[in-house]
């Protein structure tokens, strides 16, 4: 079978204001980052589904020696959606000099994207997804 | 299977060197093979751990160019990449392809060349180890991974953040001072806790003090069967487990102040060896930050889940200590040249098993066990190593 959510369709998606994500149709369980086969069951019966943007922050860090070519500082938080799945993002509209990480893990934000430009390795251009606090 | 065992070992002084890698390379194989009491000639497979060389010198099929070097053009001779476990993989593949049948002598070398590459380059460079579309366009750095893990294992477990910091300068602290008794360390000089929180915060909360530096350097291990070892050396070590396991994505491990991998590597190599945590007698683990050496001691079965940090308060694991860990410098303060960190791990448990660890000796080392860990705790190996004498 096709790989069904590529990264090309899964950021298209995103451009167009959709976050869509995989359900499985055996178990129920949301896959996303998309995978081949539900990170639950391991089944390959799965439909896209747009998902929901909420969730919130379980840890982060605030990164000062960046990867070459990213602002510093850049911050980067994991967020539980509410749907289940984690995912990595960056955490923006926030001051690190007003709160710390510990400060903020728990709390509850929306699921947002940002454009991040070609390098040298990175097979053309990124996208990276973003968490704004509520 | 065949009982395997280990009859030479080499590695260069880590830190950095204007040698090439296969120079680099060739110095620790040669170290290793006379180790052995063998010439390259009698050396039947060649398994080069190595994480970047086609960036770090754009450079392929290393393995075949060090076998050019070492006069054995001809044999077998893949590159392994894993990360930061390709060495330990170079390593457990030589040891498999020996207690299969496949060959009779194996050589694994692990070698790495970072300080040709700017911090801002290597920063990428070893971001590469999260997933390239879903997570490394954040930005995310591997001091940032295990930033994140601090804080994480802060909060699940109810720590004062100030608290868990100072054991992580005990860590650098103690790994420092280790290194200053080994000559093939990187540094060379111990650090007080002031140096520590004085330094850079590189990604929250870790500091400059809390990463394992850019380096330079490689290491071989020569492997053979246990029957053809004690012919050769006086002080064969056996090699009585192998433990190995994979995970993908940061993100899609959830809790990774439980690192699965590793406890699945860590039980299959035990199950293997027949024995238990409390059997070690000594320990090299992957510290590349001082927090991967908390979540190391956890994994490994040496102090419960949320209870590693209390060890490093009570001093368990300094040499002397209950277990120690890392006597060598950990990667930490030893160096970590990544693709030369396996091999170099069990070149340190070889001599501590040998008894030729001079200052840094534990003593009466007769079971030891390394842990290697590649990516975003993605590729984990074990060793388990014991007196073969």
């Amino acid at each position: 079978m096709e790989y069904l959510l590529t990264v090309s369709k899964f950021r298209e998606a995103l451009r167009e204001g959709k976050f869509l994500g995989l359900k499985c149709n055996q178990c129920g369980a949301y896959t996303v980052p998309p995978k081949k086969v539900c990170c639950e069951c391991g089944s390959e019966d799965l439909s896209i589904e747009e998902l929901n943007r909420n969730g919130k922050i379980i840890t982060g860090t605030v990164i000062y020696v960046t990867p070459k070519g990213y602002p510093t500082p850049t911050t980067v938080v994991l967020v539980e959606l509410s749907d289940g799945p984690w995912v990595t993002a960056n955490l923006i509209n926030w001051n690190p000099e007003k709160e710390t990480i510990m400060e903020i893990i728990g709390r509850e934000g929306v699921i947002g994207y940002r454009d991040v430009p070609a390098h040298d390795f990175s097979a053309g251009e990124q996208l990276a997804l973003t968490f704004s606090l509520k | 299977m065949r009982q395997v065992a280990i009859v030479g070992v080499g590695m260069t002084k880590f830190g950095k060197s204007e040698k090439t890698l296969i120079e680099m390379g060739a110095e620790a194989a040669m170290e290793a093979i006379n180790d052995s009491n063998l010439k390259p000639k009698d050396i039947q497979a060649l398994f080069v751990g190595c994480g970047a060389s086609i960036v770090e010198e754009n450079q392929t099929i290393i393995g075949g160019f060090l076998a050019e070097d070492l006069g054995i053009a001809g044999i077998p001779a893949p590159r392994v990449e894993s990360a930061c476990s390709s060495g330990s993989w170079a390593v457990a593949l030589a040891a498999m392809t020996v207690a299969g049948g496949y060959f009779d002598i194996a050589l694994a070398v692990g070698v790495e060349r970072q300080t040709v590459l700017s911090t801002e380059f290597n920063t990428r460079m070893m971001a590469s180890g999260v997933h390239s579309f879903y997570e490394s366009p954040t930005g995310l750095s591997f001091p940032g991974v295990f930033g994140m893990a601090t804080h994480l294992y802060a909060h699940k477990y109810g720590i004062p953040l100030g608290r868990l910091k100072d054991c992580l300068a005990k860590i650098a602290i103690k790994n420092h001072r280790n290194a200053a008794k080994n000559p093939k360390a990187q540094f060379q000089k111990e650090i007080s806790m002031e140096t520590y929180y004085n330094s850079i915060m590189v990604a929250s909360p870790l500091q400059l003090y809390d990463c394992s530096p850019i380096s330079d350097g490689g290491a071989a291990v020569v492997v053979t069967t246990a029957d053809i070892a004690k012919k050769l050396v006086p002080k064969p070590v056996h090699l009585i487990g192998i433990g190995y396991s994979s995970s993908g994505s940061l993100c899609g491990q959830k809790d990774f102040t439980r690192v699965k991998a590793r406890e699945t590597s860590a039980k299959i190599a035990y199950n293997m060896a027949g024995i238990t945590p409390k059997d070690i007698d000594v320990a090299e683990l992957h510290d590349c930050f001082t927090m991967a050496e908390i979540l190391a001691y956890e994994g490994l079965g040496f102090f419960e889940p949320g209870e590693g940090y209390k060890a490093v308060e009570r001093g368990d694991t300094e040499i002397g200590g209950k277990i120690p860990c890392n006597p060598s410098g950990g990667l930490k303060a030893k160096g970590h040249p990544t693709g030369a960190t396996g091999p170099a791990q069990v070149y340190e448990i070889v001599k501590q098993i040998r008894g030729e660890c001079g200052p840094r000796q534990v003593e009466g080392a007769e079971i030891g066990i390394t842990d290697t860990m590649g990516g975003s705790f993605a590729a984990i190996i074990n060793l388990i190593l014991k007196k073969g004498w």
